[in-house]
């Protein structure tokens, strides 16, 4: 009765859109809703939330430059109309669809508030996917930093040593979203790629002296 | 922004449904309180002597009804083995975890009987009750106060937990409720229900830190505030540390002092009892000296502010080692944080404050009485859900959820600090040739490793058809709602049958259980249930009305007179049902009114589609070969 887990970059990407039927019927009024609308415009009734990708789900343009206050704002005003708590006296049904409502909205958010996930998210809709998380470092040069990386964390005593290695991969971390950035505006998917799996690492090893550094400052504490 | 409208211009209007009122509950440990909100304005419901709090202390007598609050606490003298206190801590829970604190607490636990869950029974006053029973009796207590003050029936309840409560707690909680005959709306967070309640008071914006420390549990949320959103960032906490451990330390310490090596039960409690009324005359006083009871005789020892510091010092840096945690996990540094929300009577505490003054840099916020302020939270939650309103709670998920798999190695499905509600899927395969069944244990902790987490339920799949090993691809789905609870469900992708699955709560109660505490305690059980199945037949009949009428009025000329005629006839028929109790006869009327507008419906489908396909190939014109995805409007 064993059981294994698959890793989630080995299962099939989520599907794109394979130009969906623009109208669906509405499940309470059962005349036609434009897809991805919240909204029913007959009978007001809200809609399950379809097929949409994350971005389009947002009404935000697909692209890796966000801000994350216009992200916070059409996150805010969507989740206002769907979120649960606005159906607590409809009939179940329509709770449970508000719900599924909410629900592919957190995950649009947490998908694209995070700059690593929302460049691995679009790599993934353009064809050119990060490897998972169980994947060998294929590219030498970005091995050896790693390593280095990660025997200087390990070798840290003090909080103070941890705090100039989260330092400083911070550092690096912003100068690689930097040239991830620069590499998405000009659609260099290839470069993309490498940028993000580097920032992937980077972010690790910043959790890993995160971790280490609160371990370090409560003993000292 | 549209949102949705309830009555139609023109619509009849329809009998307003007879609801109770709706209140907040704040379930403590030590102390509960019930509030109620209205215009936006939360109060406290008082007794007549004034008193906000009702202790969570519940004395059951022999062959009478259980009396809460002061009464029960006053039995704690005469006959101590009758009365329970800090119930709270014991939600959920099981023996096993009762281990970890035997000797301290002082409850009497019971042999656990065939057809039970795993959660704990205790044997007191010659009754055998669960955590669920007990707190039932304290909410009891509660909407009788509430009743008694608005002069008129509560059924409905927003109810806070510890943000850091498991599945397991947040079940019992829920179960509670019920079993007191409230309707719950929502489980609230209390932190989260103390930013609301501070965040309406005072219109405040930014980030904010809430250190809530209550009697038997501690939780730091960060939020950021911004013109009427809630947003939980990040959260964390110990379900199993608060003021009573303090209250614990102070005991040990009298009874050493007294050289008391094993004190009874009765000698015990009373101690605990002496213990806190100590630590809370610390709080303005700088020492004094307590009657002790042992042996029969009254002792008096001595404690002065330095000695409670240090006794209760690691406690207190256990939050704070949280708090940085938090931060951390958050992103965020201390002098970020625009305010710090003390909620919890242990803040009141000197040292308590003084170590989070000097850790966010700040003094903390206590303009509302630490002890109130997350009923009254809660109660402008339940004003919210019940009237309306536009502020926006957004909470997150306290504790990662996840699968054992091979080797006792926990697969995270959900991992803690996502924002709720939320669904997740993780695909799993089998490990031997031709396996058919797989078996789940579900978890809750951050550990990696199953043993150092929190077991909250086993399922099995059974069906699966026989193939190699690693080639059965089944999807397990958790879904947390808004409420935090979680359910489970999977799915074998290759046969694409749903399986059923039964899920056993590893701390939970039996079904029988449940089912018998309903039976018991709600003599109108079956009455209410009947009245809540009519009130949904209701909304569902006023949504296909409202629904039919707005597409009449959208489509009128998709509609013959004829079959526009027959329509009117059995529109009518159902809005004279309504105000009747037939709930069945409802119903049919609702089918059949779904089932004559059918042609009607198609029609407007058919039409729509006609005119979006001429759209489509107008747009086809101009290159758009992805297809645009449609914006929401």
């Amino acid at each position: 009765m064993a059981i294994q887990a698959i890793p989630n970059a080995a299962r099939s990407a989520p599907a794109g859109d394979s130009g969906p039927v623009p109208v669906r019927p509405c499940w309470s009024c059962r005349g036609p809703v434009v897809d991805e609308a919240a909204f029913c415009a007959t009978c007001q009734a809200v809609q399950p939330p379809g097929q949409a990708d994350h971005f389009a789900r947002l009404g935000l343009d697909r692209r890796f430059d966000l801000d994350p206050a216009t992200l916070d704002r059409a996150y805010f005003s969507r989740q206002r109309q769907v979120h649960p708590d606005r159906f607590a006296g409809r009939s179940p049904r329509e709770g449970a669809i508000a719900e599924g409502r909410s629900v592919s909205l957190n995950a649009a958010y947490e998908t694209l508030r995070d700059p690593l996930r929302r460049a691995a998210y679009l790599l993934e809709l353009a064809g050119h996917p990060i490897a998972g998380d169980g994947a060998t470092i294929a590219d030498p040069e970005l091995l050896a930093e790693v390593m280095e990386r990660r025997e200087a964390l390990m070798e840290a005593t003090s909080a103070a040593e941890v705090a100039a290695i989260a330092a400083d991969t911070r550092e690096q971390a912003r100068g690689a979203t930097g040239a991830l950035a620069a590499a998405f505006a000009v659609g260099d998917y290839p470069a993309a790629n490498r940028h993000a799996t580097r920032l992937r690492y980077l972010a690790k090893i910043g959790d890993e002296a995160r971790r280490r550094g609160v371990r370090l400052e409560g003993r000292a504490a | 922004m549209m949102l949705l409208q309830i009555h139609e211009p023109g619509e009849t209007p329809l009998p307003h449904e007879e609801r109770g009122a709706a209140v907040g509950i704040d379930l403590g440990t030590t102390n509960s309180v019930v509030a109620v909100a209205t215009d936006g304005r939360p109060a406290v419901l008082r007794d007549p002597a004034g008193r906000g709090l009702v202790p969570s202390v519940v004395a059951y007598g022999e062959d009478a009804e259980p009396l809460v609050g002061e009464a029960a606490r006053h039995r704690l003298l005469d006959a101590p083995e009758q009365v329970v206190s800090s119930i709270k801590r014991l939600m959920g829970r099981g023996a096993g975890d009762l281990k970890a604190l035997a000797g301290t607490l002082p409850y009497r636990l019971a042999e656990a009987e065939p057809g039970e869950g795993g959660m704990v029974h205790l044997l007191v006053g010659g009754r055998r009750l669960s955590p669920v029973e007990i707190s039932a009796d304290i909410l009891r207590a509660l909407k009788a106060r509430a009743e008694a003050s608005l002069g008129r029936a509560v059924d409905r309840a927003v109810v806070t937990v510890p943000a850091y409560f498991d599945d397991a707690a947040r079940t019992a909680t829920r179960d509670a409720a019920r079993v007191a005959g409230l309707e719950v709306l929502r489980l609230v967070n209390e932190p989260t229900a103390a930013a609301l309640a501070y965040g309406l008071d005072q219109g405040a914006e930014g980030l904010y830190a809430v250190y809530d420390l209550g009697g038997g549990t501690f939780d730091l949320s960060v939020l950021r505030l911004e013109k009427g959103v809630f947003q939980v960032l990040a959260t964390g906490g110990d379900a199993a540390l608060g003021g009573d451990d303090f209250d614990h330390a102070v005991a040990e310490h009298f009874l050493a002092a007294l050289g008391a090596d094993a004190p009874s039960e009765s000698e015990a409690k009373l101690a605990l009892a002496t213990a806190r009324l100590a630590k809370e005359c610390l709080t303005t006083r700088e020492s004094g000296e307590w009657a002790v009871e042992l042996g029969g005789a009254s002792r008096r020892v001595p404690l002065d502010r330095p000695t409670l510091d240090r006794l209760i010092r690691p406690m207190v840096d256990r939050t704070m080692d949280i708090c940085r945690d938090v931060l951390a996990e958050a992103a965020i540094a201390p002098p970020e944080i625009q305010g710090v929300v003390l909620v919890g009577g242990s803040t009141r505490v000197p040292l308590v404050r003084a170590t989070v003054e000097a850790m966010f840099g700040r003094p903390p916020l206590a303009d509302i009485d630490p002890d109130e302020v997350v009923a009254l939270g809660a109660a402008l939650q339940a004003e919210a859900l019940t009237v309306g309103s536009d502020t926006l709670l957004l909470d997150v998920t306290p504790l990662s959820l996840g699968i054992e798999t091979m080797g006792g190695i926990v697969e995270k499905v959900i991992p803690r600090n996502t924002p709720i509600p939320v669904s997740r899927g993780q695909e799993f395969t089998t490990y031997q040739d031709g396996q058919n069944g797989m078996l789940f244990h579900v978890v809750q902790g951050e550990r990696e490793t199953v043993d150092e987490c929190r077991s909250l339920a086993r399922f099995e799949l059974r069906g699966i058809p026989a193939m190699t090993a690693g080639a059965a691809r089944v999807l397990v789905t958790f879904a947390v709602d808004a409420d935090g609870l979680l359910t489970v469900s999977a799915e074998e992708k290759t046969t694409g049958a749903r399986q059923e699955v039964a899920v056993k709560p590893s701390y939970g109660l039996g079904d029988d259980e449940m089912m018998r505490m309903l039976r018991d305690s709600m003599e109108h059980g079956a009455r209410d249930m009947e009245r809540r199945l009519l009130i949904e037949a209701r909304v569902e009949a006023r949504r296909v009305l409202l629904a039919l009428a707005a597409a009449r009025a959208t489509d009128a000329a998709l509609l013959p007179a004829d079959e526009a005629a027959q329509l009117d006839e059995q529109v009518r028929l159902l809005e004279s049902l309504l105000p009747g109790d037939d709930r069945d006869a409802i119903n049919g009327a609702v089918e059949d009114l779904e089932r004559r507008s059918q042609a009607f419906a198609q029609r407007r489908m058919d039409k729509a589609i006609h005119l979006a396909l001429a759209g489509r190939s107008i747009d086809e014109v101009g290159a758009d070969p992805v297809g645009a995805p449609a914006r929401e409007p």
